[in-house]
C-alpha cells in the first residue's frame, strides 16, 4: 500500500479512534493501523498542531500521554470517523454476502446481522457493480470430505488422509497436520504440514479420498507458514521442465488453465506458449488428451515419451477382446 | 504525504467541518493556517484546487453554495452528516466476519479498499480482530489485467471497448460495453453488460479479453437496471451441461488409479495379454471425458460405449499428430 496516500486517511481516523479507546498503548493503536509505532508518534505530534480557527491553547487538538499510553482530552470537533467510500462499502460489502453464501465457513446470521449494520452506517454509499459467488462445483463426496476436514481443523486433530496424488497416478495413506482449509479460485483445499514429506501441502479437496479425523492432536512445527495466496497457489519452480507447445485455436483455453509463459500469436487464432512441468508422466497424460490440439515441440524427450504412449495405447485399443 | 502539507488538509478538514457559513477560497486562504505560505494568488489557487480533489478523491463531501444573496463568489463547507459514518455497534461474532470478509481479497484494489473501510470502522470503535482463526478460509483473487479498467469504469458508469476473443468459432472482435459489474463465478471473473454491438446483455470472461480495455465516453453515461441480479445472471449463462454417461472400461491391474477411484469394479479380465478389471463408471461429463481417459495410454481402454471407443482413439491419433508422427 502507498505509505504517502495512506497518511490523511489515517490522520482522519486517528483522532474518533482514540476517543473511543482512552488509554490505549501507542503500541497497539500502531499495529491496528500497520504502522510502527514510530509513524503513530509523528501522526500524533501532527494531530497536536492542528485545530480550529483561532489555533489557540483552546482550539487545538488536545492529547495527553502517560507513559506509552495516549488520550484526546479534546477532538476539535472530529470526533467520528469519515463514510466509507463507494468503493470500500463495495470491497466488504460484497466479501461479506460471498461469506454469508458460502456453506461452512462463518455463522450466516451472523454474516447477515453485519451487513444490515455495516449497510445502515454507510447511508448513501450503496455498493454496486461487483458480485463474488464462491460456490464451488463439487461433488457430494467432497462435500462430506470437507465437513470431516473442517471438524479436523476446528478440533485441532491430526487426520489421516487417502489421497490421490495425479501427477505420479497413485493413491497414498498419509497422516497431516491440518492447518486451514482454503477455497481459491472455485475449488476446496485442505492446507496441512504433511509429515511424510515433512513440508506444508495443499491437498484438493475432491482428490482425498478418505479421512479419518485422528484422536492425537495437530501439530504443525513453528515453521509451517500459511501458503501465501496472493500469486497463485503454485509458484513456478526453478527445477521444473519447459516445454514448447503450439496451440491451436480449439486449444486456446489452455492458456488459461495452465501456467504459460511468454506466448506468441502465430497467427490465425494460433500461438505458441512455453509451460513449466515438473513431472513427464503427467505432461504426457494431459498431452495425450488434447487430441492434437496442442503440438509438441520441446524437449524431445517428451516427445519421444508421448509418442511411445500414444502407439502403445492405440495397439491394445485394437485389440478388442472378445466380448 | 509532507508534514506541512497533511497539517493543512487536517486544519482544512476541521475548519470546514466546523462551518455552518460556506467559506470563500479567499476567506480560507486567510483563515487556514499552511495556505500564507502561497506568495502569489496563482500559487495559492493551483494549492488550493489539489487540496480540494485530495479531499474529494478521498470521499469527503465538499459543499459549494454562497451563504447569503450578497456573496459575489461561491464558498465551501462540509456537512456533517455527509461526512460522519453512523453508529455501528458490531457483536464479536459480527466483528469476526467482518475481518475474515477483509482478508477474502487477494487484488491490489479491492485489498486497499477492504483495509481501509476496516481502518474506518475501527476508528468509530468497533473492535476488528485480524487474527481471527476459522476453519475455512475463502480467497478471491483478480489478476486479469483488465480488472482494475473494467471495476474503474463499472463504479464510474462509464462504456468500455476491448478487443474479446472468441474460442469457437476462434475470432477476435472489438466491444463496445455499457458495464453492470465484474463478477466472480466458480473462480473466474466476468464482465456483465449491454452488449451495444448486439443490443443486449451479455457475460464476458476477462481472461478472453485481448489487449487494454478503454473507458469511452463521460462517467455516470451507464444506468444499471434495477433487476439485474450479476450473480444468477453468470450462473445461468456458464450452466453446466446436465448429461451423464455410463461406460464400461478396460484398466490394467494396479494402474490407472484416478480412474479406478470413481469406478465401480465388474470383474477381472485379461487383454491383449495383460491381466486387468473391468469397471463401470459414471462420467459426469462426458464431452471432457474422452481426453481424461485418453490420458492414461494403455492403461485403460474403453469396451464400451462404441463412440466413446473411437472418440478416444481419435484424441490418440491426433496427439501422435501433435508430437510430429505422420499418422
Amino acid at each position: 500500500m502507498n505509505a504517502v496516500n495512506d497518511r490523511l486517511p489515517r490522520l482522519l481516523a486517528l483522532v474518533p479512534y482514540l476517543l473511543a479507546r482512552p488509554g490505549i498503548p501507542i503500541e497497539e493503536a500502531a499495529a491496528d493501523f500497520e504502522v510502527t509505532p514510530k509513524q503513530l508518534r509523528r501522526d500524533l505530534e501532527l494531530l497536536w498542531m492542528c485545530g480550529l480557527p483561532g489555533y489557540g491553547p483552546g482550539d487545538l487538538i488536545d492529547l495527553s500521554f502517560e507513559g506509552d499510553t495516549v488520550t484526546v482530552t479534546y477532538d476539535a470537533g472530529m470526533s467520528r470517523p469519515l463514510r466509507l467510500t463507494a468503493a470500500e462499502a463495495t470491497a466488504l460489502l460484497v466479501a461479506l454476502r460471498a461469506l454469508a453464501e458460502t456453506p461452512g465457513v462463518v455463522d450466516k446470521a451472523a454474516v447477515q446481522r453485519a451487513v444490515a449494520k455495516i449497510e445502515s452506517a454507510v447511508g448513501q454509499a450503496r455498493p454496486a457493480g461487483v458480485a463474488v459467488g464462491l460456490a464451488v462445483r463439487e461433488a457430494p463426496e467432497t462435500e462430506r470430505v470437507r465437513d470431516a476436514v473442517s471438524d479436523g481443523v476446528r478440533r485441532g486433530r491430526a487426520l489421516r488422509l487417502r489421497y490421490y496424488t495425479p501427477s505420479r497416478d497413485e493413491i497414498t495413506d498419509r497422516v497431516v497436520d491440518p492447518m486451514r482449509v482454503l477455497l481459491v479460485e472455485g475449488r476446496g483445499y485442505l492446507e496441512a504440514w504433511c509429515r511424510a514429506a515433512d513440508g506444508v501441502r495443499l491437498f484438493r479437496l475432491d482428490r482425498i479420498d478418505g479421512v479419518e479425523v485422528l484422536d492425537e492432536p495437530a501439530s504443525p512445527p513453528p515453521h509451517a507458514t500459511p501458503t501465501d495466496t496472493s500469486e497463485g497457489l503454485f509458484h513456478p519452480d526453478p527445477s521444473q521442465r519447459t516445454a514448447v507447445l503450439v496451440l491451436e485455436p480449439d486449444a486456446r483455453w489452455f492458456a488459461e488453465y495452465y501456467p504459460i509463459e511468454d506466448l506468441e500469436e502465430l497467427g490465425e487464432g494460433r500461438a505458441r506458449v512455453r509451460m513449466r512441468y515438473s513431472d513427464t508422466a503427467w505432461m504426457v497424460r494431459l498431452l495425450l488428451g488434447q487430441g492434437g490440439e496442442v503440438h509438441v515441440e520441446q524437449p524431445p524427450d517428451l516427445v519421444e515419451a508421448l509418442v511411445r504412449r500414444a502407439e502403445a495405447a492405440l495397439r491394445r485399443a485394437d485389440h478388442l477382446p472378445s466380448t | 504525504m509532507a508534514t506541512a502539507r497533511a497539517e493543512r488538509l487536517v486544519n482544512l478538514v476541521l475548519c470546514l467541518l466546523s462551518t455552518r457559513q460556506y467559506l470563500t477560497a479567499e476567506r480560507i486562504r486567510a483563515i487556514v493556517p499552511g495556505y500564507a505560505d502561497a506568495s502569489t494568488d496563482e500559487a495559492f489557487f493551483r494549492m488550493f484546487e489539489r487540496d480540494k480533489t485530495e479531499l474529494r478523491d478521498l470521499g469527503v463531501p465538499l459543499e459549494t453554495g454562497r451563504s447569503g444573496a450578497f456573496d459575489a463568489v461561491d464558498g465551501y463547507r462540509i456537512a456533517r452528516r455527509d461526512y460522519e459514518l453512523g453508529d455501528v455497534d458490531l457483536e464479536p461474532d459480527e466483528a469476526a466476519a467482518v475481518a475474515l470478509a477483509a482478508r477474502l481479497w487477494d487484488s491490489p484494489q479491492l485489498t486497499g479498499a477492504a483495509h481501509g473501510a476496516l481502518i474506518k470502522l475501527r476508528a468509530a470503535g468497533v473492535d476488528v480482530d485480524q487474527d481471527v482463526h476459522v476453519p475455512v478460509e475463502p480467497k478471491v483473487r483478480a489478476t486479469e489485467p483488465a480488472f482494475p479498467p473494467l471495476l474503474a469504469a463499472v463504479q464510474e458508469g462509464r462504456v468500455v471497448e476491448f478487443d474479446y476473443r472468441r474460442p469457437v468459432p476462434v475470432e477476435v472482435r472489438k466491444r463496445t460495453v455499457e458495464p453492470w459489474g465484474v463478477v466472480a463465478w466458480r473462480g473466474r471473473w466476468y464482465l456483465v453488460g449491454h452488449d451495444r454491438d448486439r443490443d443486449a446483455p451479455r457475460c464476458f470472461r476477462l481472461s478472453r479479453i485481448v489487449g487494454e480495455v478503454r473507458a469511452v465516453g463521460r462517467p455516470g453515461a451507464v444506468a444499471r437496471p434495477d433487476d439485474v441480479d450479476l450473480l444468477s445472471f453468470v450462473a445461468r449463462t456458464q450452466r453446466d451441461p446436465q448429461t451423464t454417461a455410463t461406460a464400461k472400461l478396460w484398466v490394467a491391474k494396479g494402474r490407472g488409479q484416478g480412474v479406478r477411484r470413481r469406478a465401480r469394479p465388474l470383474g477381472e479380465r485379461e487383454h491383449d495379454g495383460v491381466p486387468g478389471d473391468v469397471l463401470e463408471i459414471e462420467l459426469r461429463f462426458p464431452d471432457s471425458a474422452a481426453g481424461w481417459i485418453a490420458g492414461f495410454g494403455e492403461d485403460v481402454v474403453v469396451l464400451e460405449p462404441e463412440t466413446l471407443a473411437k472418440t478416444v482413439r481419435e484424441k490418440l491419433v491426433g496427439a501422435l499428430r501433435g508430437a510430429g508422427v505422420k499418422v
